[in-house]
């Protein structure tokens, strides 16, 4: 049976060449990057060069990167480093959005749980955008961090981090107490603008499973003056803000395939997606959620009238295509996406999402091959449903 | 094929993959909807009912679901558990002994078990209601 993995935005496949870039790491030089040694010393290179890559990458400065295990822990990190490490001052306030990943979302509640900050989450409109105005009418003299996402993971709709980061670098120049700016560019970082300088962030975490790297390495970017407290004690790697020896064959990893990200992929994802949606769009009663066009290149996110997610899911997975899908009968909280309700879709259609996320190795073939397969499953699902 | 694994015991898989009974059927006895409002699921349940000396039995049962897999499979074993018994066998039959039946349901997914009993019970309740 053909397979079609279009399910990118969960994870990716590790690319050949980033493979290739981490088995000398595993095999011959598996010293540890804090002993003097010569294998010592193999491995810290390797952990330098992969920094200076990434570094180069967001145009931020090496000491910036700080390795972690994946985008959860650099967003724990940010939101619980730095709002311990303003404890002695009054509250801090934090606003993010209605949408963010549930290790934002929950981070800020874990604070506002013990005491620690108070938190306002900013509604989004019919697509998903977070307002900058709204934004601005949130602001409180005791606001310290806004943490708003890049690209949202459900439904691919693009945030104006640089619009926000402008006007808070401005409103700062007026405050007294900085308000810092995190990102959570976890499904930003091959697709769009990640210089820091151009979007004035001060936090940005990412993870390398997404990026064709492997799941287990990530980066928290920390613009220099950003005091954290860090969340994991013990040595003092990581500039003494994340404990533990460096993951040094999955950080090898991580550098090679940042430096693999090219336009030619891009534009050849944006034009797959387009493709994709506009033939999935063809069938009655099913609509794209998220932005029109303010949206990243991979994510093609729709709903489905008279088919339900879990249904759609497994039937496709019969036929060889991964996809994926928010619904409450495939959470364990059975629970609808937080997302498409804070976007305020119709509650009839709210179980019944399904999301496309396009990667570098797909074909038009497997676009055609997908938009055939899913338009027979939502026929017989809609031929099985009771007509109300 | 694969199976779904760690979600599903291999007859909910069979029940989704190959529903027994689905459909609607044309002038029915019976009808009882249920659905479901902490996921959004509809469950449509038809029989048909023949006489047999002093007792009746379902002769017929057909169902039509809006929902996730486990509801599905919930719906097409209810149908074969049902077909042929009397009435009096069937009023019986509750949200556990579908569950039972096909081999236990993921904690998250027992409420469809409970939707296919309420339409059971009411496509009952709307036959003797006639």
């Amino acid at each position: 049976m053909k397979k079609v993995y279009f399910d990118h935005a969960a994870t990716s496949f590790i690319d050949k060449q980033v493979l290739e870039a981490m088995l000398s790491y595993f095999k011959d030089f598996f010293g540890n990057p804090s002993e003097l040694h010569f294998l010592g010393q193999e491995s810290k290179k390797a952990v330098e060069e992969s920094r200076k890559t990434i570094a180069n990458f967001f145009n931020c400065k090496k000491e910036e990167i700080i390795f972690t295990s994946g985008a959860t822990e650099s967003i724990n990190l940010a939101h619980k480093g730095l709002t311990e490490a303003l404890k002695n001052e009054e509250k801090p306030h934090i606003i993010t959005s209605s949408i963010e990943h549930k290790a934002v979302l929950d981070s800020c509640k874990h604070l506002e749980k013990l005491d620690l900050a108070k938190v306002t989450y900013l509604p989004v409109n019919e697509f998903g955008l977070v307002s900058l105005e709204s934004l601005k009418k949130a602001v409180l003299p005791e606001t310290r961090l806004v943490s708003i996402m890049y690209v949202n993971n459900e439904v691919g709709t693009v945030e104006p981090i640089k619009e926000i980061g402008d006007f808070l670098k401005k409103l700062n120049k007026k405050r007294e107490k900085k308000i810092f700016f995190h990102t959570d560019a976890t499904q930003a970082i091959a697709y769009l603008d990640v210089n820091v300088d151009h979007l004035n962030v001060d936090l940005l975490s990412l993870t390398g499973h997404k990026i064709n790297a492997p799941k287990g390495v990530g980066v928290l970017y920390v613009r220099k003056g950003t005091k954290l407290i860090k969340q994991q004690d013990g040595g003092g790697q990581e500039f003494n803000l994340r404990a533990g020896t460096e993951n040094v064959p999955y950080i090898a990893g991580l550098g090679k395939a940042i430096s693999l990200i090219n336009n030619k992929d891009i534009q050849k994802i944006k034009d797959l997606s387009k493709k994709l949606t506009v033939k999935i769009l063809k069938i009655k009663e099913v609509f794209l959620t998220g932005h029109p066009t303010l949206r990243s290149p991979h994510i093609n996110s729709f709903v489905v009238k008279n088919a339900e997610s879990e249904s759609m899911l497994l039937l496709l997975s019969d036929r060889g295509v991964a996809v994926s899908a928010m619904s409450a009968c495939n959470s364990d909280l059975l629970q609808p996406s937080h997302v498409l309700k804070a976007m305020k879709v119709p509650e009839n259609l709210l179980n019944n999402s399904i999301r496309f996320s396009l990667g570098k190795n797909n074909t038009l073939e497997e676009v055609n091959y997908v938009v055939k397969n899913f338009k027979e499953v939502v026929n017989y699902l809609r031929k099985l449903a009771p007509k109300l | 094929m694969s199976d779904f694994g760690s979600l599903y015991s291999k007859k909910v898989t069979d029940h989704f993959r190959h529903p027994r009974n689905m459909g609607e059927i044309r002038n029915p006895d019976g009808v009882g909807t249920s659905g479901s409002p902490i996921c959004g699921d509809v469950l449509r349940l038809f029989i048909k009912i023949e006489k047999k000396g002093k007792e009746n039995f379902i002769k017929e049962a057909k169902f039509q679901t809006l929902g996730c897999g486990a509801a599905i499979a919930t719906s097409s074993i209810l149908t074969t558990m049902i077909k042929g018994k009397s009435l009096k066998e069937v009023e019986k039959i509750n949200n556990k002994e579908i569950t039972k039946t096909l081999g236990g349901l993921p904690p998250a997914k027992l409420h469809c078990s409970v939707l296919a009993s309420q339409a059971l019970e009411k496509a009952i309740e709307n036959y003797l209601s006639k």
